[in-house]
């Protein structure tokens, strides 16, 4: 039994001060996309979010190159982005792709840019990698209060906007005219996108920023009918993806002769995608067997009956 | 073909809960409404009838608040239409409700009450029993438990109207809610209408582009050609000298085992694709 918690729990692992610092940023990055990347499924936004996330990458990538914190990079310039992306025209349907196409273009460039820039002044060897691929455990202690804070704000912003949001998601018509502020909803939901967006980015790494986001969201929305169950559930997916690639990461240390660990993101993004695989198993049974109900007759007399009263 | 149901309706109809007056509007430089004048009375089925591109659905939006119209004035319950309120219940043309959307129908019906509001709702009693109450008014208990994305095109209708209801509005806009339906379907959907409108007194104003469905709930028509529009009962509006008028080109009125066909006359020229445009959609109800 001893050797079974040992073989799963490799010693030293609930000791490690990088594990506990990435468990705490990891769990509250993870509940932030939960939340975020239910509406950004549902509304339809997924690309968007990923527009971000190159975004967040030249932002991360700026600040390597000034020195900066790579976190204020990552949420400054996602936020940055979000309003250019509300400018262009992310809430017509039909402005969207284009809006998410320019917006990711551009930040793709200037990520080249400053990784190049980097690299070429030499003060960063392994930058780059770092930016686009990540790697919690090499997150600072100190950067937990700014990741505690923005994960809240993220959050209260969602909070404050879920009814019109939702409204909004189910028809931007009907939200109007009920006299919701549809493009103050839309921007409070870009503001929440880019910082979840920024977070992730730390986490795994900009690249990888969307699986994140997009993933434990989508599986938890193919378990569920509501939206709040959705939420609950894509919070709890993407922590225990986050601990459980946190675990094999740690783990990994051990596995080859060379004692060189794999990428902790890649376990991490490998959880997420598993689990929405596993999370098609149900949902596909259920559609088979599905039976389809037939909606009982209405009597003809039903239509007549109104001109006779 | 009145209906004997629009007596007891028309003495109650003293105060009007709609009124437009003179509505112009232009859309990048295009006259897409011009001096148009109706008023809706409390309870009153009003069909807003006319072909597609008569700018039914822009009326609509003016009626609604969101759109500005180039001139003149619209009054809700007497009060300037400049400020969206809940007394006007919305349902637009064309809500495509997407399957993988984690929300059922009651869901749905219960995001009517308070959408608008900022903040997260908290569930209670009195919203379950409210939407309980709005879902068995439009017969779909049945389905409170369905994702919406999962329903029928008439089921979706149902609640889509439910949730427009439950604010309790005084004004029920709908936009070709028979567009996407079948025939039956259809008939459901307008019979439902019709009793909601007696007997929680809702002013229900629906747009199509086919009368013979809604004659036999109809109080009112407000027939929209051309930019122009002309209202009364079904007897006063479908003539076939008023229709020429709106037209502005002869049109002949037929009726057929109690249906109405509006056929363009036969010495106009310009009217010919009208023909067809009516003789189709005549043929269809």
């Amino acid at each position: 039994m001893h050797q079974l918690w040992t073989w799963v729990f490799e010693p030293g692992f609930f000791t490690s001060s990088p594990v506990h610092v990435a468990a705490g940023i990891g769990g509250a990055v993870a509940v932030v996309c939960g939340v975020t990347g239910v509406f950004t499924v549902m509304r339809g936004q997924s690309f968007g979010g990923h527009a971000l996330g190159d975004v967040s990458a030249a932002g991360g990538s700026g600040a390597l190159l000034a020195g900066l914190s790579p976190l204020l990079g990552f949420v400054g310039l996602g936020i940055v982005g979000a309003g250019a992306m509300d400018l262009i025209g992310v809430r017509r349907v039909r402005g969207r792709d284009l809006a998410t196409g320019i917006v990711l273009g551009a930040a793709i460039g200037l990520s080249a840019l400053f990784l190049y820039l980097a690299t070429y002044t030499g003060a960063t060897s392994g930058g780059p990698q770092q930016i686009l691929f990540g790697s919690i455990f090499t997150v600072t202690p100190g950067t937990l209060p700014a990741v505690m804070g923005l994960s809240l704000l993220a959050l209260a912003v969602l909070a404050v906007a879920w009814r019109p949001l939702l409204l909004d998601t189910v028809s931007p018509d009907i939200a109007a005219a009920r006299g919701v502020r549809v493009r103050l909803t839309g921007l409070l939901y870009m503001l929440a996108l880019a910082i979840s967006v920024g977070l992730s980015s730390l986490a795994v790494g900009a690249i990888l920023s969307t699986a994140l986001l997009i993933g434990p969201a989508a599986t938890a929305l193919r378990l569920t009918k509501r939206v709040g169950w959705a939420v609950a559930a894509a919070c709890l997916i993407g922590v225990a993806a986050t601990w459980l690639g946190i675990l094999l990461a740690y783990d990994s240390y051990d596995w080859g002769p060379s004692h060189q660990g794999l990428p902790v993101s890649f376990f991490i993004v490998a959880v997420v995608f598993a689990a929405y695989l596993l999370a098609g198993i149900p949902a596909a049974r259920a559609t088979r067997h599905q039976p389809v109900a037939a909606p009982p007759a209405v009597p003809p007399g039903e239509l007549d009956s109104r001109v006779a009263a | 073909m009145t209906t004997m149901t629009a007596q007891p309706r028309a003495e109650a109809a003293a105060t009007d809960v709609l009124a437009v007056e003179d509505v112009s509007v232009s859309l990048a430089g295009r006259q897409i409404l011009d001096d148009v004048c109706f008023t809706v009375g409390a309870g009153q089925f009003t069909g807003l009838i006319g072909p597609n591109g008569a700018g039914k659905t822009t009326l609509l939006r003016v009626i609604l608040g969101l759109q500005r119209p180039s001139s003149g004035t619209v009054t809700v319950l007497r009060r300037d239409r400049s400020r969206r309120s809940t007394a006007v219940g919305y349902v637009p043309q064309k809500v495509l409700l997407d399957p993988d959307l984690p929300m059922r129908a009651c869901d749905l019906v219960a995001l009517g009450i308070d959408g608008h509001r900022f903040g997260i709702p908290l569930p209670s009693k009195r919203r379950a029993e409210l939407v309980r109450e709005m879902l068995h008014a439009v017969d779909a208990e049945r389905f409170a438990g369905t994702r919406v994305g999962n329903l029928s095109g008439g089921e979706q209708q149902r609640v889509l109207i439910a949730h427009a209801l439950i604010s309790r509005p005084r004004l029920l806009l709908l936009d070709e809610p028979l567009a996407n339906l079948d025939l039956r379907s259809g008939q459901e959907i307008i019979a439902l209408l019709a009793k909601i409108a007696t007997e929680q007194r809702v002013a229900v104003l629906l747009s199509a582009h086919e009368v013979n469905p809604l004659l036999p709930v109809m109080d009112r028509v407000v027939y929209l050609a051309a930019g122009h529009a002309a209202s009364g009962t079904t007897q006063e509006v479908i003539q076939a000298d008023v229709l020429s008028k709106l037209y502005g080109h002869h049109v002949d009125v037929l009726h057929v085992h109690g249906r109405v066909l509006v056929v363009a006359g036969a010495a106009s020229g310009p009217g010919e694709d009208l023909t067809a445009d009516h003789a189709v959609e005549a043929g269809s109800g």
